[in-house]
């Protein structure tokens, strides 16, 4: 177990004139034990973080460290570290024992040590039963648990998680998450897991990173990231459905983004002082709640509102919905950022 | 390819079939003929019989051990000759195979100076047989001191990159995830060439196998210029010089080394027919 | 292409490459360039004396009749061999692939040949028209068609052309097999539903669908009838009568090892690099896909 630091982390491709920034100077600093999330959209960087991390991209500028070491110029295998792969990486000519057995069989560890934790892997993750089989007779989610129990048999310092769940089905997908989040509870190794599922990175989260096109634009807990988000990206990235950002509004001050998520709004008689008239442009009926999406002007307006107030409003209806003073985010309309 | 269930068609189409494989077994089920008959049965048919005849052990006896024939002639023995096609075949597939692996695998796997020039360099070989160049690399073995040598033989023959290229499209296709996870396991490049390439490479290596076993097997031009020693041809080296010069020519006996020299590789193409098709259609394309 | 994850060191990529390399530099590179400097050169039998030639070589080559007729020779030998044995795979692989269940079995009944060394073909097919022994020159002659290879520089041709593309039928009847089978069966039923009946079907559907395979064989086809029959020619007719069908591999050792013209035998195989060079190029341009480095 180890804390990880990033400092001022970039990422350069190409040479001359083709030469591309991807990362832009990350900064962040990682305790012991943590299960920290790295979320963005697809190409925001976050792989490649992990990566330099994991030591399989090379770090252009600044420092990773690993505890106390600076792990620049070390090879994956010095670095202590295990990975789950997106797409499992399981050798497919070896064994379920086999693949879990094999770095420490490169490691030189003893025999029966390695099948001693080999045992407690399986044991932990429910593979005892498939221990002899090959890959490809296991099912997804099984082959996610042998990435995962190699992983572990390794008991590295850091854990790195690169979207793991993707290839998963719904369901799986809520079900696998549980499990990783019991592994850490009882391992309690320093993790690093990428995904581009927001949902994923709320859930599974102590911290977390969001990174936009090569910047890291919130670090913070799920919590500061939904309630107090750093920057309009945050803002409309986090939450689904997004948070609704003005620009051009009624009561926006002129240089400045209005945001308010659409659970912060209510639907009431009379728009006021603080409120809007808006136009239902459509309803979304998802069970136990609805989404109304409206226009304003020319921006849309989406609110959330439930079966309590009554039947859902007609298509073309004006409303008036009011926001909630305390629930109202500023952010600066040239540079996205939080005011 | 046709949806009309037509019953005809369908015994149309068996019928050229069949008509197929007679076409292209009659020549080898003719020589199989000729090689069960004797020197006199042979010498007193015209045309050559259609039916066996009951010489079959007499007659590959003399092709394997040689001898004195009916003619008078003296056959040499073909076992010593089958020998050499065998080292010679299997030195040839074994060698190609081997160092192509190796270079696929550092051109693929590694990032290292000159790498462009190391990779044309080697594939330009895959556009000159080795019937083009014949005079000068004769001399060259001849400088080397290795006429009639079975390096002589053989290592010229393992210059070409058919196998490497093969090998590099295959690489190319191995998920880069297990060349990750294994770096993360601590596998250095060449345990990871033996523990995980190499295993997941058993088809190819197979196929090629084939291909090569017979390309080897079936070398005439390259053997016939580089050995002067009878003890030193392979088989089929030996029917040719059978059939070149004589006045009587012993069918017989040619044909029993003919089929003695088809045996070995159509039993290794018969044998490994998968991987011999899926490695042939693969790599060509 | 490149694979996203590399090795780095200095010094084992070097070692890996060196076997093939050094074979490839000794058994290729030098005899090629030696090849390209001999063929500027004229020499005497016993390599006494040197004089360089420049392009004289050359100009005596494609001045010379008998060079020009083994060009020709070789052309109309790889064109017959080529489309014969095309036609006759194209055939059998259709059928093929129309009776799925016994494929398997006609393949195997069909591949062998490819095992067949090319001499040995030549054997062969010797034995079926040597007279007075050989059953198909018996059969001809019965038939009134007198047959003669030793003399008749057309049944020689003949000769050489069926032990050649008898031995090729196998190889391209699996490519074929195997281009027939990557065409999706949806396009046929499509055609089918439009009315198309399946002679129809076959030459405005299958066949274009199996151009790549074609074109690809045809060049593989030119390069086998080339360079791969040496040992046919040598069995069946020495290149005779007399010289009427040497083709040009035939000629490049007959000349440089029985009429020991080093300096013709020479250019003639630099003639033969530039060809089979082009050949490959035309292959890799539009049959492979791009070898991108």
């Amino acid at each position: 177990m180890a804390a990880i630091t990033f400092n001022n982390v970039l990422k350069r491709y190409g040479k001359g004139k083709h030469e591309l920034q991807v990362i832009h100077g990350v900064n962040a600093e990682i305790s012991d034990g943590e299960f920290i999330v790295i979320v963005g959209p697809s190409g925001c960087g976050k792989s490649t973080l992990l990566r330099m991390v994991a030591g399989l991209e090379e770090v252009s500028g600044g420092e990773i460290r690993i505890g106390t070491r600076v792990v620049n110029d070390l090879e994956p295998a010095e670095r202590d570290i295990a990975m789950v792969f997106q797409n499992y990486a399981l050798y497919p000519h070896m064994s379920v024992f086999d693949n879990m057995a094999y770095g420490l069989k490169i490691a030189k560890v003893p025999k029966d040590e390695i099948q001693a934790r080999v045992a407690k892997a399986a044991g932990i993750l429910e593979l005892e039963p498939f221990l002899e089989r090959k890959p490809r007779q296991l099912s997804g989610g099984q082959r996610q648990r042998v990435a995962m129990g190699r992983a572990i048999v390794r008991q590295p310092q850091v854990f790195l998680f690169d979207e793991p769940l993707s290839n998963l089905d719904a369901k799986l997908r809520a079900q696998t998450r549980l499990e990783i989040q019991k592994l850490h509870r009882e391992l309690g190794i320093t993790s690093l897991f990428v995904t581009h599922d927001q949902v994923e990175a709320m859930t599974l989260a102590q911290r977390m990173i969001v990174m936009n096109a090569g910047r890291m634009e919130q670090f913070g807990t799920p919590e500061e990231v939904y309630h107090r988000p750093a920057s309009t990206f945050v803002a409309s990235f986090i939450g689904s459905p997004p948070m609704n950002l003005l620009a051009s509004a009624p009561h926006v001050k002129p240089g400045a983004i209005l945001g308010i998520r659409p659970e912060h709004l209510q639907v009431v008689p009379q728009a006021g002082d603080t409120g809007w008239t808006v136009q239902v442009e459509a309803v979304e009926m998802l069970g136990a709640e609805r989404l109304l999406y409206t226009r304003l002007d020319s921006e849309q307006l989406i609110v959330r509102t439930d079966e309590k107030h009554g039947a859902a409003p007609a298509i073309g209806s004006l409303l008036h919905v009011m926001p909630q003073a305390d629930r109202l985010h500023w952010f600066d309309e040239a540079t996205g950022k939080r005011l | 390819m046709m949806i009309e269930r037509r019953p005809i068609l369908d015994f149309f189409a068996h019928a050229i079939l069949l008509a197929g494989v007679a076409v292209i077994a009659f020549p080898v089920y003719l020589a199989f003929i000729a090689s069960t008959q004797s020197a006199e049965q042979i010498a007193s048919s015209h045309p050559l019989s259609l039916l066996p005849g009951n010489h079959l052990l007499d007659t590959y006896r003399l092709a394997l051990f040689g001898g004195k024939t009916y003619g008078g002639a003296t056959i040499a023995a073909g076992w010593p000759m089958m020998w050499v096609s065998l080292v010679m075949a299997l030195a040839i597939t074994i060698g190609k195979i081997a160092i192509s692996l190796l270079s696929a695998f550092a051109i693929v796997y590694f990032r290292f100076p000159f790498k462009r020039a190391v990779f044309w360099m080697i594939f330009i070989t895959l556009m000159l047989p080795v019937e083009v160049r014949i005079g000068p690399t004769y001399e060259v073995i001849a400088n080397l001191g290795l006429l009639n040598s079975y390096a002589g033989l053989t290592v010229p023959l393992i210059a070409s990159a058919t196998a490497t290229f093969l090998f590099r499209q295959f690489f190319l296709s191995v998920p880069d995830e297990l060349v990750e996870a294994a770096r993360i396991d601590g596998a250095g490049p060449m345990r990871f060439f033996f523990d995980v390439l190499l295993p997941l490479s058993k088809t190819s290596i197979a196929a090629l196998f084939v291909i090569q076993f017979i390309y080897g097997w079936n070398q005439y031009l390259w053997p016939l210029m580089v050995t002067t020693s009878e003890d030193m041809y392979p088989i089929v080296l030996g029917i040719k010089r059978a059939i070149f010069g004589e006045v009587y020519i012993e069918w017989n006996v040619v044909m029993a080394t003919a089929i003695l020299a088809m045996l070995p590789p159509a039993l290794v193409v018969i044998l490994m027919q998968k991987w011999f098709v899926k490695g042939l259609v693969d790599t060509e394309k | 292409m490149e694979k996203r994850v590399l090795f780095k060191s200095p010094w084992l990529p070097w070692v890996l490459v060196a076997p093939q390399l050094a074979i490839v530099l000794v058994f290729f590179f030098w005899p090629a360039g030696q090849a390209l400097y001999q063929s500027v050169l004229q020499e005497d039998a016993f390599g006494t004396s040197r004089e360089f030639v420049g392009w004289e070589n050359f100009q005596r080559l494609f001045s010379d009749e008998s060079y020009l007729a083994s060009f020709k020779t070789t052309a109309l030998f790889s064109a017959l061999v080529a489309v014969s044995s095309m036609s006759l795979a194209l055939l059998l692989a259709v059928m093929a692939n129309r009776v799925v269940r016994l494929a398997g079995v006609y393949k195997t009944l069909l591949i062998w040949p490819y095992a067949v060394a090319p001499v040995v073909a030549g054997v062969l097919w010797l034995m079926l028209f040597a007279s007075p022994y050989g059953v198909i020159a018996y059969a001809l002659q019965a038939l009134g068609l007198p047959w003669n290879h030793l003399l008749d520089a057309n049944h020689a041709m003949a000769l050489i052309v069926m032990a050649a593309a008898w031995k090729q039928i196998s190889y391209n009847f699996l490519f074929f097999l195997a281009g027939l089978q990557s065409i999706p069966q949806s396009l046929i039923e499509a055609a089918a539903l439009d009315g198309a009946s399946p002679w129809r079907r076959f030459w405005t559907i299958v066949f274009p669908l199996l151009a790549p395979t074609t074109f690809f064989l045809l060049v593989m086809n030119v390069i086998y009838a080339f360079f791969d029959t040496f040992g046919t020619v040598d069995a069946a007719t020495h290149g005779g009568p007399g010289k009427e069908t040497s083709i040009l591999v035939y000629k490049v050792y007959y000349d440089g090892f029985k009429a020991l013209d080093m300096g013709g035998s020479a250019a003639q195989s630099v003639v033969l690099m530039l060809i089979v060079i082009a050949l490959t190029v035309v292959q890799f341009r539009f049959v492979e896909r791009k070898i991108e480095y």
